[in-house]
């Protein structure tokens, strides 16, 4: 409140002296974790794959690094952090119970019992929030990837009725105020559209890893799974993984190994 | 036919204009809503439908009130509905108006709202919804205009608005059976995904939808003298009794297969709604009001010495009125998303303006409903005599 | 005619609504918008023309095509990559919003959405504020 009226009182001083909006506080430099402009021979060296999946070394993942990750990712697309329940989360930590509800586990092991795992977006291959979108906002593209295309989303909230990992988020509000950490080069949000985790499809596209992966230093493997020599793979065949809600019948592309 | 919408008693007049004193109001809060965002609903993260669209579902099926008024006249030339079938259509009209109102403020971006049509998604049980519900609209209009029309200048409708009559009631099982699928599909919404929604929304229809319509024609009649007939009557309050004991047995069976087989997810949102789940009981109250309401209301229904009673009729519809709208203008939202997707229980109630902002959508369905009805009444006057007085009818009231 | 006293009086009242800004812009000289331009920068993706014509056609494009196609270079008319991307190209040159889009769009008085999300350079410091992004959130 106090923000937006000083922030209302400037543009008036501003506008009232005839000077343009090129001395307005919001403008300058941008901040030291935007980093290089990407140019064209980054985006000539994007990464391809059949279908990106992730496996999650859950017992790797402590709260600290799970915060660590939940921060990069919210800083690079620009996630506001709302208070309440009308909060928007790409990639956050729950329990055990939280996450894997449809396990039911009585007697679980105390350090399972009490880790807390990262959640984010599934990217499933027979998603249902792509299904139910009566405008295709929310597509699959064919690497896998369940992106949204903030232009056309009508605000519905199809998709999350129609989502069985409460992994999507709606703008109830403009999330501009809410932006702690910002980066200039992805866009905000506006309010009255869905969103949620995009497999850092905008990174993939200049040949680097998400953010999340990025953060995690080896603790999320990132790759094809329909390659088999990939890190991915490799990965899956040495350790037992769970899905999560399996029986949703979505499929999920992410994989927490226990 | 419109002309007779223009002129009216001060009693019309006042009911247009204290409806439209409610429409404004309520435009103030849309408009609130507007420019601040969704925020001022006590909609969240988990619990992303609400109070709207639950009184979109529960309006569907008030939008059915006419096929079963239809069906019986046209399919079997049950010719005592000759009266009522016009009222039908008409509040038909204005329940489907009222149900697109109920989507255009519950929708994030309402300004991109054509992007439906843009980008037609056959795969999206929206999209259909959006087709069919228009669809039933305008055969509506078309149906109950165009028999008005005839009906004022002493002749027999013509064949295809008789056909198209036939279609609306083959169209009003698709507006329950679309909009059931709405919510029967989805995977992680255990008190949604069952087999049998479509016909539970059938069967709620069949008796909410009439039930309003009853009540509505009998304040007519006490308003107007217009009667409808008392053999007509009695018959719709028979088919209203059948239509809230199937929804009550479908309801039953849905308790039978969530218990029996025990399965958690499918028990919780009972727990929810019945018991309340870790403290939150809000629910409770209510879901317990409908269960009373319900049953009570077979008291009054069932025994057919006492349905033939207007006064116990009027309590008894009354009754059902309140518990089928708990049942799906309330618990069945609130009970498909709570438990959330992580099985812990986000509270969900809806907001002071979002009250308000529904009632905006219910007063503009009103004057819809005043204006069309007035018409119908008019034209009935005009063809048959009578007086539109405060005159308290003949014979009819005398039981 | 029947009721021309109602009927001729509202065709003129109907004429005169439809011709008042005709009248209002009569003697006011030629229509002119004067931009102003990156002056480090001699060309645009496209001639000036076509930019003047089609830009909202081709940044619709492009935000399909990144967006739901993953084709994030386009190529000019002659041969010129760049990254279809209306704040990290666009906005890269025409760094001030209010001196280059605006001056058009507020005489034709059209108002896209686009900085309900954009950003207005690369180089912002922090999100536009709340009364920049005009009266009730525009869109």
């Amino acid at each position: 409140m106090k923000n937006t009226r000083r922030e209302f009182l400037k543009l008036a001083a501003v506008s009232a002296i005839g000077v343009g909006a090129g001395r307005l506080g919001f403008l300058g430099d941008a901040p030291a974790h935007a980093g290089p402009l990407p140019g064209v021979a980054n985006f000539e060296e994007g990464l391809k794959a059949k279908h990106w999946g992730m496996a999650i070394f859950t017992a790797k993942m402590t709260p600290e690094l799970i915060e660590k990750c939940r921060t990069a990712c919210h800083t690079e697309h620009n996630v506001p952090d709302i208070p309440g329940n009308k909060n928007i989360k790409w990639f956050w930590g729950a329990s055990f119970e939280e996450s894997f509800p449809t396990e039911h586990g009585h007697y679980l092991s105390e350090e399972v019992e009490h880790r807390e795992f990262p959640l984010l977006c599934n990217q499933c291959e027979t998603p249902m929030c792509v299904k139910v979108c009566p405008t295709q906002a929310t597509f699959q593209r064919p690497d896998g990837i369940v992106m949204m295309d903030f232009h056309r989303c009508i605000g519905c909230r199809y998709c999350m009725a129609g989502c069985p990992f409460g992994a999507r988020s709606f703008n109830f509000q403009d999330p501009r105020p809410f932006i702690k950490h910002f980066n200039p080069h992805f866009p905000t949000r506006m309010r009255g559209v869905v969103e949620k985790c995009n497999f850092c499809a905008e990174r993939l596209a200049i040949g680097k890893m998400p953010m999340c992966v990025e953060a995690a230093g080896g603790a999320l493997v990132f790759g094809d799974l329909a390659d088999e020599n990939s890190d991915v793979r490799k990965v899956l065949r040495e350790h037992f993984a769970i899905r999560r809600k399996p029986d949703a019948g979505t499929s999920p592309s992410v994989y927490y190994i226990l | 036919m419109l002309e007779k919408a223009l002129k009216g008693s001060p009693r019309y007049w006042g009911t247009l204009i204290a409806l439209g004193m409610i429409v404004l109001l309520g435009l103030g809060f849309w408009l609130y809503q507007l420019t601040f965002g969704m925020k001022i609903t006590g909609l969240n993260r988990d619990v992303s439908w609400g109070f709207y669209i639950a009184q979109f579902t529960y309006l569907v099926g008030v939008a059915a009130s006419a096929v079963m008024l239809v069906l019986p006249y046209y399919f079997h030339h049950y010719k005592e509905f000759s009266k009522m079938i016009i009222l039908g259509e008409f509040l038909a009209i204005s329940a489907v108006v009222m149900c697109l109102g109920f989507i255009i403020v519950d929708i994030g971006q309402p300004q991109r709202m054509m992007n439906v049509l843009l980008n037609a998604t056959p795969h999206s049980m929206l999209f259909w919804d959006m087709v069919v519900l228009n669809g039933y609209l305008f055969l509506n209009i078309i149906v109950g205009w165009t028999s008005l029309q005839y009906f004022k200048n002493d002749m027999t409708p013509p064949k295809w608005c008789k056909f198209l009559a036939f279609v609306s009631v083959i169209w009003a099982f698709s507006i329950h059976t679309v909009t059931a699928f709405l919510y029967a599909g989805l995977p992680g919404r255990h008190y949604f995904l069952t087999a049998i929604m479509a016909a539970r929304f059938l069967a709620s229809a069949f008796c909410s939808g009439p039930a309003i319509l009853l009540l509505l024609i009998l304040f007519l009649r006490r308003l107007t003298g217009f009667d409808p007939g008392k053999k007509a009557i009695n018959r719709l309050a028979v088919i209203i009794t059948y239509a809230m004991c199937v929804n009550i047995f479908f309801f039953l069976l849905e308790v039978f297969t969530s218990f029996y087989s025990n399965m958690p997810g499918h028990i919780a949102p009972f727990q929810y709604l019945f018991t309340g789940i870790d403290g939150h009981d809000m629910m409770v109250p209510f879901m317990w009001t409908a269960v009373v309401m319900g049953l009570g209301c077979l008291v009054f229904l069932i025994p057919t010495p006492v349905r033939e009673k207007t006064p116990a009729l009027v309590i008894g519809l009354i009754m059902l009125v309140i518990a089928s709208w708990i049942d799906k203008g309330l618990g069945l939202l609130i009970g498909g998303f709570t438990p959330n997707p992580f099985e812990t229980v986000t509270v969900y109630a809806p907001t002071v303006p979002e009250i308000m902002i529904s009632l905006m959508v219910f007063a503009m369905g009103g004057i819809v409903l005043t204006v069309l009805w007035k018409i119908a009444v008019e034209v009935r006057v005009e063809v048959e005599g009578g007086n539109l007085s405060m005159v308290p009818p003949p014979a009819a009231e005398a039981e | 005619m029947y009721n021309a006293k109602y009927i001729i009086p509202g065709i003129i009242f109907f004429l005169a609504l439809i011709f008042a800004p005709v009248a209002y812009n009569m003697g006011k000289g030629v229509f002119e918008v004067k931009p102003e331009l990156p002056k480090d920068q001699k060309d645009c993706i496209e001639d000036a023309q076509t930019m003047r014509d089609k830009h909202m056609q081709i940044l619709n494009e492009w935000r399909n095509e990144a967006v739901r196609d993953g084709e994030r270079i386009y190529v000019n008319s002659k041969g010129k990559k760049y990254v279809k991307s209306l704040t990290n190209t666009c906005m890269s040159c025409h760094t001030d919003k209010t001196k280059f889009c605006d001056r058009c769009h507020d005489t034709v008085g059209v108002a896209p959405y686009c900085w309900d999300c954009h950003n207005l350079t690369p180089n912002q410091k922090s999100p536009i504020p709340l009364a920049e992004n005009g009266e009730a959130g525009g869109h």
